[in-house]
């Protein structure tokens, strides 16, 4: 194939390789969980630095930490509904701070001066078992926001307007967690690629723009995210009359 | 598992879908809690503490404002009674003592016209004895000039 061999050319770029960890039975790849430690480490220990001396009168980290806080809760409570929002704001918020926190980590921070034996460092989303493992704890967090909050009448939603709906929205909800999973794969991958090839091929001042459309990506992308999340879980918790 | 052999990795691909997945998950849904207990819950309860306390302060800085607002109509009610009422006895006291002036006036000049009325009367029966006396020594007198000249003839 032509991509073949063009792609394994590109030495530098090692695409879909990854660092294999076994343990017993099952292989993991080391080098997303590695990235996502560091990443979420780092989120951690700034939140913990932020929220140590709570005042009243916010001061320095204090204050970005209330913005953001602010941030998520106006996202959760336009998208889900002033009623429940609270309950599933700690969830959009997680979201969004582990979305955006990896698509930066990944774009900021020059991963590729770490060498492993194989696959390479570079943000946790772009790979396809996060996206999905995020995309189905999104799938799971809306029908359990519906069943929970409905019950039974959670099913109504199926046949809203009219049963012409069913079939479609029964495939919705496949093609829910397929797209949300998707869009943040396909974005933040093609993003690295871009960018990887471009440093491969002319290394100097011409990726920085692209990286700069990267670092805008990563935001954009870690907002639809959460904001299509809380959009999925306002809608399964809608009240029709 | 679902594994394709993407861009033609001998191991692993693009696609690889392992054991990967479910641990992302289970982190996710830990970190969840995590920022719960370490973000969302502490800060969500200083803003909201905030929010209350501002709230409270306006509610509180309305309920203030109709007080005064109230008070100082009062107030002005009150300034316009004493005002009218001060009116009321500046004008009193000024016909009071317009009366009095014009009272005190009248006995004065009632005072004044009578002694004025006294003195003439005195005057007059004072001018007319002097009169009356006058005249009695003219006819003395008069006797007497007529008396010698009839001696003398």
């Amino acid at each position: 194939m032509f991509f073949n061999s063009l792609l394994t050319n590109f030495a530098a770029l090692e695409v879909g390789q990854h660092l294999y960890w076994q343990i017993g039975n099952i292989r993991l790849h080391g080098q997303v969980f590695l990235t996502s430690w560091i990443l979420l480490g780092a989120l951690l220990v700034f939140i913990s630095l932020g929220t140590k001396k709570m005042e009243n009168d916010p001061k320095g980290l204090q204050n970005l930490l209330e913005f953001l806080w602010d941030y998520i809760r106006d996202l959760a409570r336009t998208q889900i509904g002033e009623k429940v929002y609270r309950d599933w704001m700690p969830f959009i918020g997680t979201l969004f701070l582990f979305v955006f926190v990896s698509n930066w980590g990944g774009a900021l921070i020059p991963w590729r001066l770490i060498k492993l034996p194989s696959g390479e460092l570079g943000a946790p989303t772009a790979d396809i078992n996060t996206t999905i493992a995020l995309a189905l704890l999104v799938s799971l967090s809306y029908f359990y926001a519906g069943l929970s909050n409905k019950g039974w009448r959670y099913f109504e939603y199926y046949v809203h307007p009219t049963p012409i709906m069913l079939p479609f929205k029964i495939l919705e909800d496949f093609t829910k967690p397929l797209s949300l999973s998707f869009r943040l794969f396909g974005n933040i991958l093609a993003d690295e690629l871009v960018v990887g090839v471009l440093v491969f091929l002319v290394p100097l001042i011409l990726p920085i723009p692209v990286m700069f459309l990267g670092l805008f990506t990563s935001a954009i992308q870690a907002l639809i995210f959460a904001t299509l999340a809380a959009y999925y879980i306002g809608e399964a918790v809608e009240e029709h009359h | 598992m679902l594994a394709f052999n993407f861009f033609g990795a001998t191991e692993g691909g693009l696609f690889d879908i392992n054991a990967t997945l479910p641990l992302m998950a289970i982190q996710v849904v830990a970190l969840t809690y995590i920022l719960n207990s370490l973000f969302f819950k502490p800060v969500g309860n200083v803003v909201e503490k905030r929010e209350k306390f501002v709230s409270n302060n306006i509610i509180e800085a309305k309920n203030k404002l109709s007080e005064v607002k109230k008070l100082e109509a009062d107030l002005l009610t009150q300034l316009q009674s004493a005002r009218s009422e001060a009116q009321r006895i500046v004008s009193e006291a000024e016909n009071e003592s317009d009366k009095l002036f014009k009272e005190a006036l009248e006995l004065a000049n009632n005072e004044a016209n009578a002694s004025k009325e006294k003195a003439r009367l005195e005057i007059e029966s004072q001018t007319s004895a002097a009169r009356d006396q006058l005249s009695k020594q003219v006819e003395d007198l008069s006797e007497l000039i007529v008396n010698r000249l009839i001696l003398e003839k």
